[in-house]
């Protein structure tokens, strides 16, 4: 019988958390460069010709937007790597492992 | 009641409520006085660490920036907060598995090195004394301001307030200061800004006022309006950028990464209970600081356009009372150049330099006379961008008592973020100087009194540097952010990331990172200000924006120099395998 498969690796070694916890802040570092650097700065001039809710939309992102989203990245990260955590077994009130 | 005796009766409560808070929560050990036991609520923590981190600048002069440059403001706005997302995902957890009292406590352990400790005080200390005495300042601005006490007595006011809860109660008495502090600073940002979003679009949430349809009958939004007023006057249109991109991206990056190395900032997370507390943490700290972020922009461009109908074109002698109350105080100056009696606004400077009056001399429509070389600029007017946030209530027609709330707003922003600063220039040298590396074997209860000794004579000094500021203070607000992202933050992602991160590559990297950044600043600022522009700049990016590729020499020449010497210690290693899990924290003491 095939081992049983995790979302974040075959095996709960330390590597693999390690691995999963690098993956995830890259997939949230990707999303926090796209909107600040993205669309605030490198994209600002071709969507500042679209107009939503009375912003520029370069320019919303870049004074608004941006943050925003900020702060929803670090609550996701926060309930995700609890999440990893647990699932590894290295969470906060768990003995350190060997 | 008048404004004044309002605004006395307004600082004084919050004065008391601060006093109060530092007697109740005196430290008794290090460990308290240090990282306030390492028990502090990720709430309470998220609004120390908003407090801690906006100052005067965030509070007094930022919405004036963003109004008077439009898109270019933008660099601050998401540079001063983008640096959370890096800090809560790539130092606050690990440092606070770590579980020690300092930043520099981190780099000498973990660097198994006392240089690379000293290197890392040092960087500190330059970074927090730059940054303290723009708010002792700033405190000493809003006292003259409001209180008509002059700045030196301001300054000394606010010494003595911050001396008392940072000296008897350490971080644990700076961090429910502060929290109280959060509470007042952000109480007198948005009662004004929503005042104003109702009167000028209907609408009470500034962040949606801003995108929303003026009552002025004009049917345009507030930033079509905005844009077209400015660009009759001849101005570019206020949601257009003028700085080159490249410039723009390396200013912003170089805010963002110097924020996650500002050692203030990274020890109140050493302050709570756990790991996940800490990642936490962060997001409420990034929570309440983008309330007032969030909401800095609309004040911004509200004020500029209502700035712009109380005063172009209007007969001096019919201008409104804030117009002339600034002028009195030096921040605001009228030329009438074409001797119409009326004030005309436009692009470029009235005159060179900021106003300098003669004597108590009026014109001929009762301004007062200024000396300056005038320019050839239709512009007529001088206007001090800090007048935006403190003066707004006034131009918006507001109450006294909002006046007299934003005083006390001002002072919090300042005081909290005073305190923070001295904390950790105290903790560096008593705890790391001394204990680790000069006076090794003291005891708890001696290196406890070396501490609050530190604080006393850094609040001394902060306090001088406020009273007599020296000259460039205005331009070296680049060098604590510049020389944070170019020294502290990649010797400590290094740290964490690279278990091969030997103390030889560490200490290059620093060194590099920090001479280069700082020889580039003081190039620029101060030894050819002349030549401090786009051609001469290396890759087009400003001296504001350099810390980037100081981090970026430091982070290279770490990685080239520790592959090329021997490989840390084993137990370093370890040390490293051991923060990048979240079990096993140290136990902390619950309040």
């Amino acid at each position: 019988m095939a081992k049983p498969h995790t979302p974040y690796g075959d095996t709960y070694s330390a590597e693999n958390y390690w691995r999963a916890n690098l993956r995830l802040v890259a997939t949230l570092l990707v999303i926090w460069f796209s909107v600040s650097f993205g669309f605030g700065i490198l994209l600002a001039e071709q969507l500042n010709k679209f107009s939503v809710f009375g912003f520029k939309l370069g320019f919303w992102w870049a004074q608004q937007g941006s943050i925003f989203t900020f702060v929803i990245l670090i609550f996701v990260y926060a309930a995700l790597m609890k999440k990893i955590d647990h699932h590894f077994h290295v969470g906060d009130e768990e003995p350190p492992p060997q | 009641m008048d404004t004044q005796t309002l605004t006395y009766l307004f600082v004084m409560a919050t004065f008391a409520l601060y006093i109060g808070i530092a007697v109740w929560s005196r430290a008794g050990s290090t460990n308290d006085f240090y990282v306030a036991g390492g028990g502090v609520h990720p709430i309470a923590n998220g609004m120390a660490t908003a407090a801690d981190w906006m100052s005067a600048a965030s509070f007094i002069s930022m919405a004036g920036i963003i109004s008077f440059m439009g898109s270019d403001g933008s660099v601050y706005l998401m540079g001063w907060t983008g640096g959370y997302v890096l800090l809560a995902m790539l130092l606050a957890p690990y440092l606070r598995k770590f579980g020690r009292f300092t930043v520099p406590d981190f780099i000498g352990t973990r660097y198994y090195s006392n240089t690379a400790r000293v290197v890392s005080v040092i960087s500190l200390i330059i970074i927090s004394f730059t940054y303290v005495a723009g708010q002792m300042r700033g405190v000493g601005i809003v006292f003259s301001q409001f209180l008509d006490i002059p700045i030196s007595w301001g300054v000394l006011v606010g010494m003595s307030i911050v001396f008392m809860y940072a000296v008897l109660g350490g971080m644990k008495g700076i961090t429910y200061t502060q929290v109280a502090q959060y509470c007042v600073l952000i109480t007198a940002y948005l009662i004004p800004a929503i005042f104003i979003s109702l009167l000028m679009t209907g609408n009470p949430i500034p962040q949606v006022g801003l995108g929303s349809t003026l009552t002025d009958g004009s049917g345009l939004a507030v930033l079509q309006k905005l844009d077209r007023t400015l660009v009759e006057l001849g101005f570019t249109p206020y949601t257009d950028g003028t700085k080159t991109m490249i410039d723009v991206f390396a200013i912003t990056m170089a805010l963002m990464i110097g924020t996650a190395g500002l050692p203030h900032v990274i020890v109140r997370f050493f302050t709570v209970p756990n790991v996940s507390d800490a990642r936490r943490s962060a997001g409420y700290a990034l929570l309440f600081i983008a309330l007032l972020y969030t909401t800095a922009p609309a004040v911004g461009a509200f004020a500029r356009l209502n700035f712009i109908e109380t005063i172009h074109n209007e007969a001096y002698a019919d201008i409104a009372d804030w117009f002339t109350n600034w002028e009195d105080v030096g921040l605001v100056g009228w030329k009438d150049k074409n001797t119409d009696g009326r004030i005309q606004y436009g692009p470029g400077p009235a005159f060179e330099g900021k106003p300098t009056f003669r004597g108590n001399d009026r014109g001929l429509s009762g301004e007062r006379v200024l000396t300056n070389n005038v320019t050839n600029n239709v512009n007529e007017v001088y206007v001090d961008r800090d007048i935006i946030v403190l003066a707004n209530p006034e131009i918006a027609k507001l109450p006294p008592w909002v006046i007299a709330l934003v005083a006390a707003g001002g002072l919090a922003a300042a005081l909290s973020t005073a305190a923070g600063l001295l904390l950790v220039i105290s903790t560096s040298i008593s705890h790391d100087l001394l204990k680790q590396t000069l006076a090794r074997g003291i005891t708890d209860k001696q290196e406890l009194r070396y501490a609050r000794l530190a604080a006393a004579a850094a609040v001394g000094i902060a306090g001088y540097l406020g009273i007599n500021p020296p000259g460039f203070v205005a331009q070296v607000v680049a060098f604590a952010f510049g020389l944070a992202a170019a020294s502290l933050f990649p010797a400590i992602v290094l740290g964490i990331f690279s278990q091969n991160m030997n103390k030889e590559g560490a200490i290059s990297g620093m060194v590099v990172g920090l001479t280069f950044t700082f020889t580039y600043i003081v190039y620029f600022k101060f030894y050819a200000p002349s030549l401090n522009v786009a051609e001469n700049w290396w890759f087009g990016v400003s001296p504001e924006g350099i810390g980037v590729i100081g981090a970026a020499l430091n982070f290279g020449v770490a990685l080239t120099i520790s592959a090329l010497t021997p490989p840390p210690p084993a137990a370093t290693r370890a040390l490293v395998a051991n923060i990048r899990i979240p079990s096993g924290v140290a136990r902390a003491r619950v309040h």
